[in-house]
Formats: structure tokens, sequence, C-alpha cells
């Protein structure tokens, strides 16, 4: 379980101009810097938007990759439909549907 | 002086970002109430601004999360969000770190807090000052309620933070206004984007409008989420405004639920009295 560590990635890359140097120059080489399991760097590389939503990302972090990817307000929404269809809710975090599966 | 200036508005970014995707019929009165609420800030003549926002990861992270964050830096930057995204430029923000370590080392002898001298601003803040202070001139102290990393600060802690910071404000000589902004329900940034509990937030609305205290404090996180969506833990910034405000009736000035923008778009303003002596919660 390393959803910490993505969230860190994905908001450092939000934040911080240096890692996002390092995102444009490699994003394999930028993701060796964090503790990932196979599916999440699967999920970040793609980027599989969804996936990453239903793992438990927080959207506040989440709508600024998928903006930086060129998902579209209505794209991005999508994709976490998506997501939910494929994978399953939301596993764990604060968007875990209060009242269960949609 | 004391507080000159005391409102809540909501400060979700598609009410920039995607403006001109929204009713007109329900963005325009909106905005006219957000110009009316710049009227009267202006009109109190404040010598700042404090904003308690709920920010969303522009600065604070789990690494280290504070519960409670108050700005005390020379000038502010925003919006951390990409401009054409969020319909911001970004602009420089005057602060008042003397004023700032003021109110800090007083609010300290009630609450913890922890400050912070070098802070950005994201849509949280921004969209707030984009309709408030669109010249960026008042000097602003932005204050952070963590509502989006659990554990967050109960209710009641807010509230006493907010008296706190009345207190603050009270013993010091310049004229200082504050805003609160936060959504009431709302699932932002979630497949339910959109969806809004307009008879929670009425209810909530009442609440606050009223100034009644153990009836805002009774709310529950897990009552929060199950009505209002993790959106609705930022009504932490209203319940530390009703503290500041304590004894204090506030007027409505605008609510409409505008989907587009994510969240039932709020413009309200406290008739502001003497803070009222500390009551009990129970």
């Amino acid at each position: 379980m390393s959803l910490y560590h993505v969230q860190k990635l994905l908001y450092q890359l939000n934040r911080d101009p240096l890692v996002r140097q390092q995102y444009e120059q490699g994003l394999d080489a930028l993701l060796e810097g964090y503790e990932l399991t196979a599916e999440e760097r699967r999920a970040i590389r793609e980027p599989d938007i969804g996936l990453l939503y239903v793992m438990g990302v927080n959207g506040q972090i989440l709508m600024h990759y998928a903006a930086l990817r060129g998902f579209e307000w209505d794209a991005y929404i999508q994709a976490m439909r998506e997501g939910e269809r494929r994978y399953g809710p939301v596993r764990t975090g604060l968007y875990v549907r209060a009242g269960g599966a949609p | 002086m004391s507080l000159v200036f005391a409102g809540a508005c909501s400060h979700a970014p598609g009410i920039t970002g995607r403006a001109q995707r929204a009713d007109p019929a329900l963005r325009e009165p909106f905005y006219a109430n957000l110009a009316r609420m710049r009227a009267a800030l202006e009109a109190a003549r404040p010598d700042a601004l404090v904003v308690i926002g709920a920010e969303h990861f522009a600065n604070f992270f789990m690494n280290n999360m504070p519960s409670l964050c108050v700005g005390m830096a020379d000038s502010y930057e925003g919006p951390i969000e990409d401009a054409g995204w969020l319909g911001i430029q970004r602009h420089r923000v005057p602060g008042s770190p003397e004023l700032s370590r003021r109110l800090i080392a007083a609010m300290m002898n009630e609450v913890d807090l922890a400050y912070a001298e070098e802070w950005k601003f994201d849509h949280g803040i921004m969209v707030p000052l984009h309709f408030l202070t669109p010249r960026y001139q008042l000097p602003v102290i932005p204050v952070n309620i963590n509502c989006q990393g659990p554990p967050l600060i109960p209710l009641h802690r807010c509230w006493a933070f907010g008296r706190a910071l009345r207190h603050a404000c009270d013993a010091a000589p310049e004229r200082i206004a504050v805003v609160a902004t936060g959504g009431i329900s709302h699932w932002p940034a979630t497949p339910d984007s959109g969806k809004i509990n307009e008879a929670w937030d009425r209810s909530f609305l009442e609440r606050f409008l009223d100034n009644r205290k153990q009836e805002l404090l009774a709310y529950t996180d897990a009552e929060t989420h199950r009505e209002a969506g993790q959106g609705g833990f930022e009504i932490r910034t209203f319940v530390a405004l009703a503290g500041a405000t304590e004894g204090s009736k506030a007027e409505l000035w605008f609510y409409a639920p505008i989907p587009i923008f994510a969240v039932g778009c709020t413009v309200a303003v406290v008739n502001l009295a003497p803070l009222a002596p500390a009551r009990s919660a129970a």
C-alpha cells in the first residue's frame, strides 16, 4: 500500500517546478524516486486516471495531473466514472463513497 | 480597533474557470452579490483582510500537515494553478507580516497554530480575492484549516480558533476584515462533481446565519461525509467565522446550487456585534 507515495509524487509534480522538469525529461526516471507498486507505476505512466481515482488519490491532486496529461474537465470526470466501472469502488481515503458502491 | 467586516463566500474553481458554462440566470446574480460584498468590504475601510480558507494541496501535504496555519509573509503569489484552467492570472498579493506576527502571537494564548512565511495561493483564496480585492492591493493574511487530509481538526476547535482570532483582532489597532471561504455540501473533483445537497446546505446556513453554536458544533464528520460529501468538511471555515462572530447574526445575500461550479454558491455577510461572552457547547 503506497497511496501516500502516489499522492506525494503527483503533489510534487503539480507544485514543484524542478519535479516538473524531471517529469518532462523522463517519467520513468522520476518514478524511480518513489516507492510504488507495479500497478501504481502503470496507472501514473499511462495515465489511467480512473485507476488512480479508485486507488484513493485525492481529487484535488488528481485533477491537476489529469489536466497536465491533457484531460479536459468532462474527460476527467468520465475517466473517473470509467475507473469505478472497471475497477470497482474507491478503495481507501476520503473519496470512498459514504453509501458504498454507486 | 476590531473586526470591521466579516463574511463568507464560495471559492470553487469552476466559478471562474468554467464561468461560461454556467446558466447566466444563476451566474450573474451570484457575481452581483460578490460585487456587493466587495463594496461592503471596501466601505468598511479595512487595513488588512484575513481569509480563512481550506487549501487544496498548494502548500501543505500529509508529510507535515498543520491543522491550522496562518500566513506571516511579506507577500503571496497565486494562483498556483494554470491561469487558463482557473481563469485568473497570476498576481502578487501583499501581506502584512508585522500584523500577522502580532495576531499569531496573541492567538497562541488560546490555540496551537502553525505559521508560514511562504505561501502560494490556490483557487481557495484566489477566487474570493478575484471578486473582493481585484486590484490585489489590500494586504491579506491567509489562514488554512486542514479540510483535506484526515484526521481533521474537530469543529469545536475551529470555533475556539475563531474566538482566538477575534480576541487578537480586537486587541489590534488596525481595522481588520475576515472572510471565510468554503463549500457547504459538494463532491468536487469526483465523478459526482456537480451534486449539491441543497436541503442540507440550507439547514446548515440557517444555523450559521443565526450563530447557533451548539447546532453548528453538533455535526459529525460521518454525517457530513454522508450528506455533504468530502467537500462538506470545509464547513470548518464557516464554523471558525461563527466563532469569531459569536453573538452576531448574518445575512444571506445569495445562495443557489450551480452544478457546473460544483457547489451551492454562497455569499453571506455578518452584522457585526461585540463578541458575546463564551458559551458552553454542551
